[in-house]
């Protein structure tokens, strides 16, 4: 065979490779045109490296979706069954979109997601120029908010509140005169990773390294040995957990002494069991309460668990997210997007999490931000920081 | 100084997994000139197998560490070695002698398959490499090692030399050598070229298998998902070695771990921060496209004779 052919030849299989690598899939769906069916669209990572936060929004949803239809909700002088439909954006925002589309085409009257900011951005541009609401129960890039949607909405603290926090605590709590950032280069890693920047800046730290990785990576030693050079302080990583346990391990095998410090993408229940003994002494942030000092907290935790096992993060606001919706569709008294839209963004929810109500850009209200370190291998909640009716911009 | 040895450790680890797992893509181009797409998977699957077989031996307890360990590897070695052998029976054996793209799309085909299944046995969830021993770890230069990193490096290597010496030295070798000069010819000389081809890809699958336990011990953790990136850069090691070439992708296999550490390790000092270290994945890409252009028969470029 000659070399231009096997040069080909090599081409088309990479060519190939690409094309299954994008070729995504779903279910072609029943009518949701169907009288008396409410159609609530929900978006996260089913497949894939995120797949178990994915599963976890998905059951979050679900659990509100299925008490509703067991109380039984009558709009507009009947009674409606709420159905969700639940698709898998692969944390891709390429895929965000199709998708997105998908369920704008299939007539959902709402959509809960998408579970990562990286998609939720691209998407919510959809979803607003079909007038559908978005409620994302964990996209905490400022971006999202920002871009003047009045469809866009989320039940989590953005962000800018979250990264002040960490910046502040890495410099003032932590001791961090010098602190390395890592990110993943996704809207979510790259958004926090900067306002910590930023926060560490303004609290008198100096960042000493600014790396990057991937959302798909698991092998760090190259800039952790560059950082290691650098000896800062603290190490903060913007990303989620299948990243931040190899990571941690990583550090110790190359004697990387620098505290570990990371985002809601870190306080998981994964991250614990992947890093195992190494996880140690992480600190890392959550939006919102602790699970045990939500109002609503004990409760769900012993639905949630029954049915569907361990909360991983974000799924009692993939609840409230569910709730919040439904109470607006019934203060409406419509499944119309365009009359219960008003009602949404005037909502006021006692939810699981907490106080459910959004300022002008769609933001929830208030909220608080709750630091945690790893100690015998589990969570403990170090101090929770409260802020003003601080959002958006 | 010591950070320049240290990223030259890392990379010289990372290179020993890609390079296992390139000699699988190798063999069988050298023999079938295909490209086994679903090798990643097998590579992943040896992963999965091995940490299952294990969780299921440390739960049952009273049997040493060790022999957890050698059982879990045992395990997975001799499933993908069927599994090796049931792909190319299923996927490429009946697509012998048809248009070259289909066996390519068959083996994507298989790969999705293999993909999907380790989805629906194992879940979504990652799955973590229990911990048998705590890693020595040693100092020298200023450069941190684990006794980790050196059993992967060294078990490479060694698998390495002893697949050159199949290749080389034994019956079998032959046999494959001369199937991969031409299959009619090797049949008339009474060579089944069946066989040889199903060693090929056994042994490949093998290799894999224990590339895939290494990773998975190394970073602590496996998922349905890794196999494709993994593939995929062991795939460029092979064609930067000289795809076909039993010790282009060693080297192959290396040079890329090493460019990989040292490209993400010193290229954001060298551009003043223009480009930062996520770019590491690039260079392999990159590394693959210069070597495609400049050089389509890579470093080694393909002595016919020696190719198996």
């Amino acid at each position: 065979m000659g070399s231009t052919q096997r040069k080909s030849l090599l081409l088309i299989g990479m060519v190939t490779a690409l094309a299954a690598m994008l070729a995504g899939c779903g279910k072609a769906g029943g009518p949701c045109a169907q009288k008396g069916v409410v159609c609530i669209g929900q978006v996260s990572p089913l497949t894939g490296p995120q797949a178990h936060l994915g599963k976890d929004n998905d059951n979050g949803a679900r659990l509100a979706i299925e008490e509703a239809n067991a109380r039984g909700v009558t709009l507009g002088g009947q009674k409606v069954r709420f159905e969700i439909v639940s698709e898998d954006d692969q944390a891709d925002p390429k895929t965000a979109t199709i998708v997105a589309q998908k369920l704008v085409d299939r007539g959902v009257k709402g959509v809960l997601g998408h579970l990562n900011s990286g998609t939720s951005i691209p998407a919510s541009r959809i979803y607003h120029d079909a007038g559908i609401p978005q409620v994302s129960p964990s996209a905490t890039a400022i971006k999202y908010t920002a871009q003047g949607y009045k469809t866009a909405f989320r039940v989590m603290t953005n962000d800018r509140q979250q990264g002040k926090v960490l910046g502040e605590y890495a410099v003032r709590k932590l001791g961090g005169k010098s602190v390395a950032i890592i990110d993943d280069r996704t809207a979510y890693g790259q958004g926090l990773a900067d306002e910590v920047e930023k926060a560490v800046q303004a609290a008198g730290g100096k960042i000493v390294a600014r790396e990057y990785t991937s959302d798909r990576a698991t092998d760090f030693a190259a800039i952790l040995t560059s950082i290691k050079a650098k000896n800062p302080d603290v190490v903060f990583f913007g990303g989620m957990d299948p990243q931040a346990a190899p990571m941690v391990r990583q550090m110790k095998e190359l004697g990387l002494k620098s505290k570990f410090l990371g985002g809601d993408g870190v306080q998981t229940a994964e991250f614990l069991k992947l890093a195992a003994g190494n996880a140690e002494g992480v600190i890392a942030s959550s939006p919102g309460l602790p699970i045990v000092d939500m109002p609503g907290g004990k409760a769900f935790k012993e639905k949630f668990t029954a049915k569907y096992g361990a909360i991983q993060t974000y799924a009692p606001y993939a609840y409230d997210a569910a709730n919040v919706m439904i109470a607006a569709m019934v203060k409406a008294n419509s499944a119309d997007p365009a009359k219960y839209l008003p009602a949404l963004a005037e909502i006021q929810m006692q939810g699981v999490t907490g106080d459910v109500a959004f300022d002008a850009h769609g933001d929830v209200r208030g909220g608080a931000i709750t630091m945690y370190r790893v100690k015998d291998g589990k969570w403990e909640v170090v101090e929770t920081v409260r802020s003003g009716a601080e959002g958006g911009k | 100084m010591d950070i320049f040895l240290q990223q030259l450790i890392n990379g010289l680890v990372l290179g020993s997994i890609y390079a296992l797992i390139a000699l699988g893509y190798t063999m069988v181009y050298g023999i079938l000139e295909l490209i086994n797409f679903a090798h990643g998977e097998v590579t992943m699957m040896g992963a999965m197998i091995c940490i299952a077989v294990m969780g299921a031996l440390l739960s049952a307890g009273g049997l040493p560490a060790i022999v957890v360990l050698a059982l879990g590897l045992a395990a997975a070695i001799s499933i993908c070695m069927v599994l090796g052998y049931s792909i190319e029976r299923v996927a490429y054996r009946p697509l012998r002698g048809a248009p070259r793209l289909a066996p390519l799309i068959t083996a994507i085909g298989m790969s999705i398959v293999l993909q999907n299944t380790a989805m629906l046995i194992w879940g979504k969830q990652y799955l973590t490499f229990p911990k048998l021993f705590e890693p020595q770890r040693y100092e020298w230069a200023g450069a941190h090692v684990t006794s980790l990193q050196i059993l992967i490096v060294v078990l490479a290597i060694t698998l390495m030399g002893a697949l050159l010496l199949l290749v080389h030295r034994t019956r079998l070798g032959r046999a494959m050598r001369a199937t991969a000069q031409s299959p009619e010819l090797a049949g008339l000389m009474g060579i089944n070229p069946n066989t040889v081809i199903s060693f090929t890809f056994i042994i490949g699958a093998a290799l894999g298998a224990v590339a895939g336990v290494m990773v998975s011990a190394y970073y602590g953790l496996a998922h349905y998902y890794m196999g494709f990136l993994l593939g995929l850069k062991a795939f460029t090691a092979a064609v930067l070695g000289g795809i076909g070439n039993v010790a282009g992708a060693m080297l192959g296999g290396m040079l890329l771990g090493i460019i990989e550490s040292l490209g993400a390790g010193y290229i954001g000092p060298l551009t003043g921060g223009f480009l930062g270290s996520h770019y590491q994945d690039v260079f392999a890409f990159f590394v693959l496209i210069v070597m495609l252009v400049f050089r389509p028969s890579g470093l080694l470029g393909e002595r016919v004779g020696e190719r198996a």
